[in-house]
């Protein structure tokens, strides 16, 4: 059981290398990728937990209490904004798509083939 | 001099804030002088850290936060001489490019060169940083910074899949990379790279090791665009603008190779059977796959920037051969070959764009015989062709000699014929379009060629522009590229810089306790020639020649079983041809094969 | 490729992936067993050295500093970027009439604004005492903007979110990190090290230079996103004029 969080986070890579693959809308492609991206923030998180160990705030509590591990915590809001970013701008591609070959789907595209 | 350390990324990092919230309110012709200024001052400031870090490491903590207890716990900067140099390239490189696309973007206000300052500074910090998930943090940015850039002026959608391949593959790649970091932290509970390979050092490499090397490893083998990740290279080529390309090609894929070598040496040096021939050959594989992949497709485009595109590739591929070495020899090589390589690409870059503003096309068979009113660019295209095969002692001779040297003192006696051939495809293929375009010379239809680009997107803006003018920036570059193995001293600093890079004991120490042995560098020989090197230089340089020579002659080959057999060969490339299909479920694909290769393989050769 | 081929090589390297991504998590501590130092340094130190009872904002804004002032960049580069892709299309479109008519919708609008916008400016002021900060609170912020297109109309919307105004506000932003550190720098310390003094812990103005990289990352954030939903809802307002088939 304690090993399952992790395998939960290869999982969900692969399943969304897997959607990236056989994917024929482009909305359905970025949102494969942010699936792939969110694999991480369950591996970074689930790293960091320290069992019985509060949330590294101290408002209310002692200083030096025992607490989960605040670095993966601002890795993973770093990790975020760059899914956001990044889904954004591909996105922005996708809807540039529909304007100009009218299509959605990636295999119709008229490939730059050699 | 510390003061000047975070300057080169913070410099153009508050340029392009700068552009955005002013842009509204300012003057026309600001943004392209702010964007100028910016980049020239980061070049200016990279070089004179680089001449300070010739001397010693230099360790910068940012936020004052030293190293505790000999845990790290703030972000550091540590600059030796190839990161220095690396951030000099960028600067110059954006410098000479923003100085070509002087009022080339005017309608979009200030925003491409908001993007290009930021590039620029993610690109530096890159190289710079001795973190690794602010290395991440940067590669994140340069990312998107070139995601934005390529699909500027999508009006086909041929250039739209080029971007969108571009981003797809290179953010699997760095989905990679973090979940490598996150194992590294599991592991070792440190981001600093110095902590990280002191803790994992002498300790045999168990699962977590090697799948964390080979995903970070993997991640940066996909911008550095080696085979089978390289897929996204050419679609992203033929779609940017030619401003854009030159950064690609002549600097951002080369921090892909500069990554792999500073975490290696960095992180997984320390660890047991990380330096026998097994390891070796993994590394020389991959790379020798990419240099003659590189060189086939390249010899089989027409379309200019996609064959510019390849021929990055194949070169890649050579700058990996030369850090798989493993030696101080083969990375001496390598950054040297960057450094030519970087100049003269984006010198053939600018060519290709003074073509595609005088004349509006890319295809080289559209373009024959047209560019003959262009004599000065067709020179410098040419000689910059030339270079890059690096005839003794010009381009990129230093940087193969010592790839050779470094290969042969290992026994590896096939790579200097493996660099050769790789080298007289790619300087073969662009000697041929030169030919063509700016001599007329060749038949008019080439069967083998691939398949008309599409035209219409490739009209320019300003057909105005005077071809001196733009030609300014293309010397400037191609001068240095072709002369850069001539600078006294040069070899020595290179394979001195090499020695240390490769000193992981001595970058821990370093970094983590603060100890910095000046090493006393003052020497100004010229590069030295060896018979073996010279030979194989002049080899590649008259092969590319005699090759460019043959294409275009090709209907007047005289026997008949030399055309047969070239029919056939062509045939056979058709499998190649076909793997490059565009498609980018294709493209993802061969990541995830190429990931499971380099995992397997380091897991048989590490334990 | 063709797809059935696509798909079974994909099949056997996805199957080898998993083997190699799998064997390298066996590797990691037991979940819940983490013993890092780093972390466990951070939380024992954050309180006592800078005042902030937010070790995970302390990280963010303090000790490693510059990968927040990279990520902020990256927001920016990928709104600037969208302006860029999505520029051409819409030149001499008459934006469409959309009004919400609904009075319900309107009434409920109109009281969620102050709200959200309390909520939005609290979480980005608390950032260095309790769970928020200038990301969190920039997003929220940006949805109150959004709610006033919910509620009202788009003409509404783009007459609050001028862009030079908000291109302004973003480039104040992000810039203003980068001036904090180099303000450092030129007082002789290392680029963004804390500045000015550092309050008490639990107070609104703890943590020292702290609250300005705050500030200035929850206005970047909200300036961005505002960007980019004027992008996309004139995309939007484009498809509704009939401009697409």
């Amino acid at each position: 059981m304690s090993y399952l969080p992790y395998l939960l986070a290869v999982w969900i890579f692969l399943v969304g290398l897997f959607g990236i693959v056989r994917s024929r809308n482009f909305i359905h492609l970025v949102v494969c990728l942010s699936v792939t991206q969110s694999s991480t923030y369950v591996l970074l998180l689930s790293i960091g937990y320290v069992k019985g160990g509060t949330a590294p705030i101290f408002k209310d509590v002692k200083p030096g209490t025992k607490a989960v591990d605040p670095v993966v915590q601002a890795l993973t809001l770093t990790d975020i904004v760059v899914s956001v970013t990044v889904a954004a701008l591909l996105l922005s591609l996708a809807i540039l798509g529909k304007h100009h070959a009218g299509t959605m789907d990636p295999e119709e595209l008229h490939p730059m083939q050699g | 001099m510390d003061v000047l350390i975070p300057l080169p990324v913070a410099i153009p990092l508050l340029a392009a804030a700068f552009l955005t919230a002013f842009g509204h309110f300012m003057g026309p012709r600001l943004d392209d002088v702010i964007g100028l200024a910016a980049a020239a001052a980061t070049a200016t400031i990279s070089l004179l850290l680089l001449f300070d870090a010739s001397g010693h490491d230099l360790v910068y903590w940012f936020g004052g936060w030293r190293p505790r207890d000999g845990v790290a716990i703030g972000i550091a900067f540590t600059i030796d001489a190839f990161g220095a140099g690396v951030a000099s390239l960028v600067g110059v490189l954006v410098t000479a490019a923003l100085a070509f696309s002087w009022r080339y973007f005017d309608e979009v206000g200030t925003l491409f060169h908001v993007l290009m300052l930021v590039f620029l500074g993610a690109m530096i910090g890159f190289a710079l940083s001795g973190d690794l998930f602010n290395m991440f943090v940067w590669f994140e940015l340069m990312s998107v910074a070139a995601y934005a850039l390529t699909g500027y002026r999508v009006e086909e959608a041929s250039p739209l899949e080029g971007a969108i391949n571009f981003a797809v593959t290179n953010s699997v790649g760095s989905f990679c990379i973090l979940f490598g970091t996150g194992l590294l932290y599991a592991r070792t509970g440190a981001l600093n790279l110095a902590q990280i390979g002191h803790t994992l050092a002498g300790h045999q490499a168990d699962g977590l090791v090697v799948a964390a090397f080979a995903l970070l490893i993997g991640g940066l083998l996909v911008k550095a665009a080696v085979v089978p990740f390289h897929f996204w290279l050419a679609d992203a080529h033929a779609v940017a603008p030619t401003p854009v390309c030159v950064l690609f090609s002549g600097i951002m894929v080369e921090l892909g190779i500069y990554g792999v070598a500073r975490i290696y040496w960095t992180v997984f040096a320390g660890v047991p059977e990380t330096h026998g021939p097994g390891f070796r050959a993994v590394l020389l594989g991959f790379g020798t796959a990419g240099a003659l992949v590189g060189g086939t497709m390249c010899f089989l485009q027409r379309h200019l920037k996609r064959l510019l595109a390849y021929s990055t590739i194949s070169h890649a591929g050579i700058f990996l051969i030369g850090i798989a070495l493993l030696s101080a020899k083969g990375l001496a090589g390598s950054a040297a070959y960057v450094l030519s390589h970087g100049l003269l690409k984006g010198a053939l870059f600018l060519c290709v764009g003074i073509l595609l503003n005088k004349l509006s096309s890319v295809d080289e068979l559209v373009l024959q015989r047209r560019g003959r009113e262009l004599p000065l660019t067709g020179a410098v295209f040419a000689l910059c062709a030339i270079a890059i095969a690096g005839p003794p002692p010009f381009g990129t001779f230093l940087g193969k000699s010592l790839i050779d040297e470094g290969a042969t003192a290992l026994d590896y006696h096939w790579i200097p014929l493996v660099v050769t051939v790789a080298s007289i495809l790619t300087s073969g293929a662009m000697l041929r379009a030169a030919g063509r375009i700016f001599l007329g010379l060749g038949a008019s239809s080439e069967p083998y060629l691939s398949e008309e680009p599409d035209e219409q997107h490739e009209v320019e803006r300003e057909p105005g522009r005077s071809q001196y003018l733009m030609l300014v920036p293309v010397v400037a570059l191609a001068v240095a590229g072709i002369g850069i193995s001539l600078v006294p001293g040069l070899e020595h600093h290179t394979e001195a810089a090499a020695s240390r890079f490769r000193d992981t004991h001595a970058y821990v120490d370093g970094v983590l306790n603060g100890h910095q042995p000046h090493h006393a560098v003052l020497n100004f020989d010229l590069l030295t020639l060896t018979a073996p090197s010279v030979l194989w230089g002049i080899a590649s340089a008259l092969g590319a020649v005699l090759l460019a020579v043959a294409a275009l002659n090709r209907e007047r080959l005289r026997p008949g079983v030399v055309k047969a057999s070239l029919h056939w060969l062509n045939r056979g490339l058709d499998p190649i041809r076909a793997l490059h299909s565009g498609a980018i479920g294709d493209y993802v694909t061969w990541l995830v094969v190429g990931m499971t290769v380099l995992g397997g393989l380091f897991a048989v050769v590490v334990r | 490729m063709t797809r059935r081929i696509r798909l079974t090589v994909f099949g056997v390297a996805a199957a080898g992936f998993a083997a190699l991504l799998i064997w390298g998590t066996l590797g990691i501590p037991d979940f819940g067993h983490y013993r890092g130092r780093y972390g466990q340094i951070l939380n024992h130190a954050a309180v006592k050295e800078r005042q902030t009872t937010n070790t995970v904002t302390a990280i963010v804004f303090d000790y490693r500093g510059l990968d927040t002032m990279g990520e902020e960049f990256i927001l920016f580069a990928s709104v600037t970027g969208v302006a860029l892709l999505l520029r051409e299309q819409r030149k001499d479109v008459p934006r469409p009439r959309d009004e919400v008519r609904n009075e319900a919708v309107r009434a409920i609008g109109i009281c969620l604004v102050p709200a959200v916008l309390t909520l939005g400016l609290w979480v980005v002021a608390h950032g260095a005492i309790t769970p928020g900060g200038g990301f969190q609170g920039g997003v929220i912020l940006s949805a109150t903007f959004l709610l006033v297109w919910l509620a009202g109309s788009l003409r509404t919307y783009v007459r609050l979110t001028p862009t030079p105004y908000v291109d302004l506000t973003e480039g104040t932003g992000v810039g203003g990190f980068v001036v904090t550190g180099l303000i450092a720098l030129l007082i002789g310390m290392p680029f963004l090290h804390n500045l000015l003094p550092y309050g008490l812990a639990g107070k609104l103005s703890s943590g020292g230079s702290l609250p300005i990289l705050n500030w200035a990352t929850g206005l970047a954030v909200t300036a961005a996103f505002l960007l980019l939903y004027s992008e996309f809802l004139e995309e939007r307002s484009f498809v509704i004029a009939g401009k697409h088939k």
